[in-house]
């Protein structure tokens, strides 16, 4: 998959490489372990559901898709070009899988909150996950939202924040301080979790734990690397919107063990 | 200002209707912004307990919830004052519900001068300029309170995003609960052949009344209800333009970008004509009674009837 935002991203010249990689890990646990999805039936109606509220992480979640089966493999090199079903933020309606349109931050866990609504009210067992960027939380939609998770009660919904550090322009605690992230979401009344974000044994751990949760909302903040699995991208601010040249490009698909672009 | 018409609220009929569309129909619920009781949705919760959802002063939110709401399969009712529906909240709209085309429901009141004595804070008069303006959504304008319950009943028909404002005040009672209604249909009020008179909202009692003045200066004035601002009736415009040749709008909104501007655009592109328009004039209001605030700002059906001459001026 981080071969695939490489490529994606390097093919569209443009795009966020840094936070695709930073939530590569998250994603793929949840997409081959945890949601009951069908790839054949992208609508079935009982199936769980996924928004990634940090839409220019999309590269992440199309290679996700892809090789889940929604689409073929081939089609993510169409990534941000004119007629591509892989918007350059995700797209409801147009990608099959996507589950909300993204792009302006702060809006998707409110989407999700809706979706555990409606899950209760059509007496359906659907769950609903959110990866939320933690620079998302100097929106305060975010915060709203926050607020009415845990008084809807909705244990169905689990937001998780991929606490990579870095936002657009610097690290998230020169820029506006989110510390201490964690104990801001306990206040609210969610169920928090702090975890190795790309410890798939330790997202897999968390999400298990969500699962038992009755009441309230899970909140899994993931310790995470803008940039992970890339030498030259990790934790450097620049790679949050640039894409790679092509000397940069074969040494990150050399990195990664991926071989030749 | 004596009227000749009964006044009734439109949230009464509002809230009525959501209690009607809630029996027909399990998927309608309904949000509000500790604005449930103000837009009287109250009486759905007490109705059916669970459907009405109170998410505090938190519009943002509410709009989104409701578009993640209507992607599951439910039909929402968003609601709130017009100020926080639109303005507060666009570009929530604009990429939560509009963009998907999200079968989310916008249902607010408090729209325009008539909110009063609240002040400009809450007079809402740049909502429909905002909500035209976006792809994928239909903006609505009932007349009165019938209409407001007609278009909560067509609302849940329509497939896709509506945006509907009524008015905090009581309005004249213009309609009857059967008379036909289509959203994207206006309705001829009264027929006339020397100018046409285009109103949406309460403005369209004072066309009405223009329409009088009109008749006793010897000028012939059709009165239309444009009840859709969007997608604007061409059809009826066009009519109105060929075979009046001179046209007025009236709407309890800026001049900018509302159904002044929809007509003009659809006169220019498709039968050119003189296009007069009566609205607020690109300024915020100030706190007043309605009626005061109608005067002060011109949207009396005398200046209706003057921009009428002007237009028959320029013919």
């Amino acid at each position: 998959m981080r071969g695939h935002v490489l490529r994606m991203t390097h093919a569209a010249q443009s795009g966020h490489p840094g936070g695709s990689l930073s939530c590569t890990d998250l994603i793929a646990s949840l997409y081959f372990h945890e949601l009951r999805v069908d790839p054949a039936r992208p609508d079935w109606p009982d199936r769980d559901r996924f928004v990634l509220s940090k839409g220019h992480a999309c590269p992440a979640q199309y290679a996700a898709l892809a090789e889940r089966g929604y689409f073929p493999r081939e089609e993510l090199l169409t990534f941000r070009k004119l007629g591509s079903r892989l918007q350059g933020h995700p797209e409801l309606g147009l990608t099959p899988g996507v589950e909300a349109c993204a792009g302006a931050e702060g809006q998707g866990l409110s989407v999700g909150i809706g979706m555990a609504l409606a899950a209760r009210l059509l007496g359906k067992a659907w769950r609903t996950f959110v990866i939320v960027g933690d620079g998302e939380n100097d929106v305060g939609e975010t915060w709203e939202a926050a607020m009415a998770g845990p008084n809807l009660k909705l244990d169905s919904l689990v937001a998780i924040i991929d606490r990579n550090g870095i936002q657009q322009e610097g690290r998230t605690e020169d820029i506006m301080p989110l510390e201490p992230l964690a104990d801001k979401w306990r206040a609210f009344g969610w169920h928090v979790l702090e975890i190795d974000g790309h410890s798939v044994r330790a997202i897999l751990e968390a999400l298990s734990v969500a699962r038992s949760v009755r009441g309230r909302p899970t909140c899994i903040v993931a310790k995470t690397v803008k940039g992970k699995g890339v030498s030259f991208m990790e934790n450097v601010i620049k790679y949050h919107g640039a894409a790679t040249t092509d000397d940069e490009l074969r040494l990150g698909l050399s990195e990664l063990g991926e071989g030749a672009p | 200002m004596t009227l000749p018409w009964k006044l009734e609220g439109q949230r009464t009929y509002f809230s009525k209707a959501l209690i009607e569309a809630g029996r027909k129909d399990p998927r309608v619920v309904v949000l509000g912004a500790d604005t449930t009781e103000s837009l009287k949705s109250m009486p759905f919760g007490k109705e059916f307990p669970g459907r009405l959802i109170n998410l505090g002063i938190a519009e943002q939110n509410m709009m989104a919830v409701a578009a993640g709401m209507a992607v599951s399969g439910l039909v929402p009712f968003s609601c709130t004052y017009s100020v926080f529906a639109t303005a507060h909240v666009y570009n929530v709209i604009r990429q939560a519900i509009a963009y998907p085309k999200a079968n989310v429901k916008i249902f607010s009141s408090h729209a325009g001068l008539t909110t009063g004595p609240d002040g400009a804070t809450h007079q809402m008069n740049e909502d429909l300029a905002l909500m035209r303006g976006l792809p994928n959504m239909t903006v609505l304008v009932p007349v009165d309170g019938p209409q407001t319950a007609r278009c909560v009943e067509a609302a849940v028909e329509w497939e896709g995003p509506v945006y509907c404002r009524f008015s905090r005040s009581n309005f004249p009672t213009l309609t009857q609960p059967t008379d036909p209604f289509e959203i994207g249909r206006a309705t001829v009020m009264r027929d006339g052949s020397d100018v046409t008179l285009i109103g949406c909202g309460i403005m369209v009692s004072r066309c009405l009344l223009a329409a009088d003045e009109l008749a006793n200066a010897g000028v012939s004035a059709r009165v239309i209800n444009m009840s859709t601002i969007k997608p604007i009736d061409a059809a009826v415009v066009v009519k109105a333009a060929r075979e009046t040749g001179a046209i007025v709008t009236a709407e309890e909104h800026s001049i900018v970008h509302g159904l002044g501007s929809a007509v003009a655009g659809v006169t220019a592109e498709h039968y050119p004509v003189p296009v007069k328009t009566v609205g607020v004039q690109d300024v915020f209001g100030e706190s007043g009674e309605s009626e005061e605030l109608l005067e002060k700002y011109g949207l009396t059906s005398a200046n209706v009837a003057k921009a009428a001459h002007l237009a028959l001026k320029l013919k």
